[in-house]
Formats: C-alpha cells, structure tokens, sequence
C-alpha cells in the first residue's frame, strides 16, 4: 500500500516537474512550480520527512511562486512604463482617470493601482 | 554558439549523464533498505543529548556548525538581493492605490492571520519535540504578515510592517546564533557544543543549546524572508524607473542605468 | 521499485537542466533551476528511506522503533529554505539586468559576452 502510493507520488513530482520546465511563459511555469511544491511536499510526507514536508510546503507552495510572479511584474512594469511597445504598457490617459477611491492620482501613464 | 549547437552539445552530454547515473544508482544501496549506519549513530547521539526530535539534534546539536554556515549563505543571498533592488538614484516611488477586497477574502484574512502566526510560532518552539523548527516556523511566520497584504492592501501591509525592525532582527538572528557558539567556548566546551542542562526527554524544556539555535534560526529565516518579499513586492508594486532623459528610453543596452 | 525514486530523481535533474539550457528567459531559467535544485532533495530522501520505518521523531513512538535515517532529512530541510532565498537573489540580479539591459533573454545579452 505505501509501496503504491510511493510510487504514485514519485510520478506526480517527476511529472509536475516536467510540467514546470515545458511552460516557458513565467507566470504560468510559477503556478506549476506551486504544483510542484505539493507535490514534493506529498512525497516527502510518505517517505517519512515530516520535517522536510513542512519546509517544502511553505517554500516550494508559497514563497518561491510569489517572488517568481513579483519579478514577471516588475519585469513587464518595466518594459511598459517605457517607451515602445510593451505587454502592459498603456499610453492611454483614460487608463488613470477611472473612479479614483485612492489618494495618489495617476503622475503618469502605468498600472499603478493594479496589484 | 547557435541555439542548435547548443542543444545538440546539451543532448550529448546528457546522455552520458545519464548513463553515469544509471550505472550510480544501480550500485547505490537499496531503496528502502535496513542499512543507515550514520543515521543509527545520529538517533543514538539525539537520545543522549534528550532530543526527542532527530532532525533537530543532527542540525542544531550535532552539525551546528554547518548549520552557521547555512544560516550564513541565508543572510548573505537576503542581503545581496536586498543591495540589488534598493532603490537607485533617479527612480520615483508611487504608492499603489488601494484596491476594494471582497468582505469574505478579507474576513477569512483576518481570521487566518492570528492562527497562522500562532502556529508558525509553535512550529518554532517546539521544533526540539515535534517536526519543526527554526526554518520552517519562520517560513511560517513571514507567509503569515503576507496574509494582511491578501486580506486588506498593499498600504496596510507596509503600514503594520516597519521593515527597519525585521532588518535589524534578521542580524540579530545571524548573530545570535554565532553568539551562542562563542558562548560554549567561553563555557568552556567547543564551538557550539550543546552545554545547557539537557532537561527532561520529549518536554519543552529539553535539547538544551537545540531550543536556542533554533529560535535563533527562527527569528532569522522569518525576518529574512519578510524582508525578500518586501523588496520584491516594493520592487514590483511602487518603484518606477526614471523618466527617460531626452526622449529616448533609458533600457539602453549597456547604459548604465544607476 | 528498488530503483524507480533515484530514476526520478535523475529525471528531474536533467529535465531541469534541459530548461535551463534551452530558456529563452532568465525568470524561467530561474525557474528551471528550482526545478533541478529538488531533484537533489528526492535523491537524498529516497537513500535514507526504509521499508516500515516511522520519522525520527521520538515525541509518540518507542525509543526502539524502527526509523527513517534523519542525517539526510537535516541536509534536505536546510537546503529547501536557504535554496528559496538563494533563488531571490538570482531572482534579483534578473531585475537588475532587466534595469541595466532591457531584456531578460540571455541571448540577447550581448553586452555581458565582451
């Protein structure tokens, strides 16, 4: 019974893993890496590493994603703020005139309100 | 090199890898047998110094010292990526404004976020007993502030989060933690020897010198990580690059942008 | 079964490397080398396993049960963490070079080749 549910994890990370490689667009290969993250700490669960499960959990599920996500944004921030084309770039004034409910208004074209 | 080349160079190499790690792990002992004679001797050094948890022993007890220096390459890599993403001359600083959060997300916020630090917090100090300890509570503990960020926004976050403080405590943990070492010497023992009374087997209150390195370890991991997230989000939330100069962009490549 | 965890393991560590060769953008290459980083942890973790044993954690199991070997298990949990703050710093020099270059494609990095 453990043998098999051994085995089933085992292919779940090696497949997750694989998953996380394959997706070359960072906030989608963030998402499987989260995957990922379960997925180890699963295994590690069933070989009896309670210790390493519960630091995989956090890092591996949490931490490593977020800061992966927080630099595709800054990245793109970035790129878009400048001149030239840029995935979120947004010369359109009317991007900052919406209902403002906050105390910075806009100084210049961006995203800032987005989170 | 050509992209091709390189993944052909790549194809080739692998396969000898992977040659050389079948025929390693073919020879290495069976997965899942009986013989750990490191571990045996581990198990037996933990019951001596009445660490109920192994783990803890071998990291905080029996190779302490290579713990300090994992400790050490934590703080370092926190205070490389901390010098890397300070904000350069030049570029503005615009707070994000604040964004509604639906009533559910931040009532479950609200509730979550006592409970989370209460058992990142127990994960800590009980790391001696139960699976646990300094790295993982204090991961525990920086996800658990981050919950205030879903809950509420941005700006509440950096409000309850005076990041001077967690900087400061992310050293002190560092320190601590050699501090504890320099102490068994002048105890008279070896760096990082385990000197304090050992107490009573599986209690609170046993492992002696484990119970301090790890909340020295705990303070120091929780702090560092709030301090990487902060950054980061700083980075991709209020810090804008500089207006460009004369028009043109300043992602000049090899421009030196700071 | 005797050999599938360190197969696993030898995959994971090549399919990251695959990644890293082949990335086309440095958070990604990032990424990848999470990736080949845990195949490290399931390579250490499967070595100390033992058939029927229990984690060495001696809170509600008898002095004499039969365990899993914990020095392994100290090496791994280490690593998961400081890996994640080592992976922030890379993670950072990305931004940087980002901010300097404008591009996060190492082969468009020709400025770094001379």
């Amino acid at each position: 019974m453990t043998d098999v549910l051994l085995a089933l994890a085992l292919l779940l990370v090696a497949v997750t893993a694989t998953a996380a490689v394959l997706n070359r667009e960072p906030v989608r290969q963030a998402l499987v890496l989260s995957f990922l993250g379960l997925a180890l700490a699963l295994l590690f669960t069933f070989v009896q590493a309670p210790d390493v499960s519960l630091s995989q959990l956090a890092v591996g599920s949490a931490v490593t994603p977020l800061m992966i996500v927080l630099t595709v944004r800054k990245v793109r921030r970035d790129a878009g703020t400048g001149p030239g084309p840029g995935p979120d770039s947004g010369p359109d004034p009317s991007a900052n005139t919406g209902p403002a409910h906050g105390r910075s208004g806009g100084d210049g074209p961006g995203e800032g309100g987005r989170r | 090199m050509t992209r091709r080349g390189r993944l052909v160079l790549f194809l080739a190499a692998a396969a000898v890898v992977a040659a050389l790690l079948a025929a390693a792990f073919v020879a290495l002992p069976h997965f899942g047998g009986a013989h750990h004679p490191y571990g045996e001797r581990a198990v037996r050094a933990a019951f001596a110094h009445r660490t109920a948890n192994a783990i803890a022993s071998v990291n905080f007890d029996q190779r302490a010292f290579d713990t300090l220096g994992e400790e050490s390459i934590l703080f370092a890599a926190v205070l490389g990526a901390l010098v890397l993403l300070r904000q350069t001359a030049g570029e503005r600083r615009r707070p994000p404004r604040p964004t509604r959060v639906s009533p559910a997300i931040r009532r479950l916020g609200v509730l979550l976020l006592p409970v989370t630090l209460l058992v990142g917090l127990y994960v800590v100090a009980h790391g001696q007993i139960t699976p646990g300890g300094g790295f993982q509570g204090g991961v525990v503990v920086a996800t658990a502030l981050h919950l205030l960020y879903v809950a509420a926004d941005y700006g509440a976050l950096e409000r309850l989060r005076p990041l001077s403080l967690y900087e400061i405590g992310d050293a002190a943990g560092e320190a601590a933690y050699a501090v504890t070492g320099i102490a068994t010497v002048l105890a008279g023992s070896a760096f990082l020897a385990n000197v304090l009374p050992w107490g009573t087997f599986g209690t609170l209150s046993s492992a002696g010198t484990v119970v301090v390195l790890n909340a020295a370890v705990g303070m120091e991991v929780a702090c560092g990580v709030v301090v990487l997230l902060a950054t980061f989000l700083d980075q991709a939330l209020e810090i804008e690059k500089p207006e460009p100069r004369q028009g043109d962009g300043s992602a000049r490549p090899g421009g030196g942008g700071g | 079964m005797s050999v599938l965890p360190y197969l696993v393991a030898g995959w994971i560590f090549l399919i990251g490397v695959y990644g890293l060769v082949t990335s086309r953008n440095l958070i990604h290459a990032v990424g990848c080398l999470a990736v080949t980083q845990s195949s490290t942890y399931v390579l250490l973790l499967a070595i100390g396993y033992r058939d029927g044993g229990t984690a060495p954690v001696y809170a509600s199991v008898p002095r004499d049960a039969r365990v899993v070997d914990p020095v392994v298990q100290a090496l791994t949990l280490t690593d998961v963490v400081v890996g994640a703050t080592v992976t922030a710093l890379l993670l950072a020099l990305v931004i940087q070079l980002n901010k300097r270059h404008g591009t996060i494609d190492p082969d468009e990095l020709s400025a770094l080749k001379g």
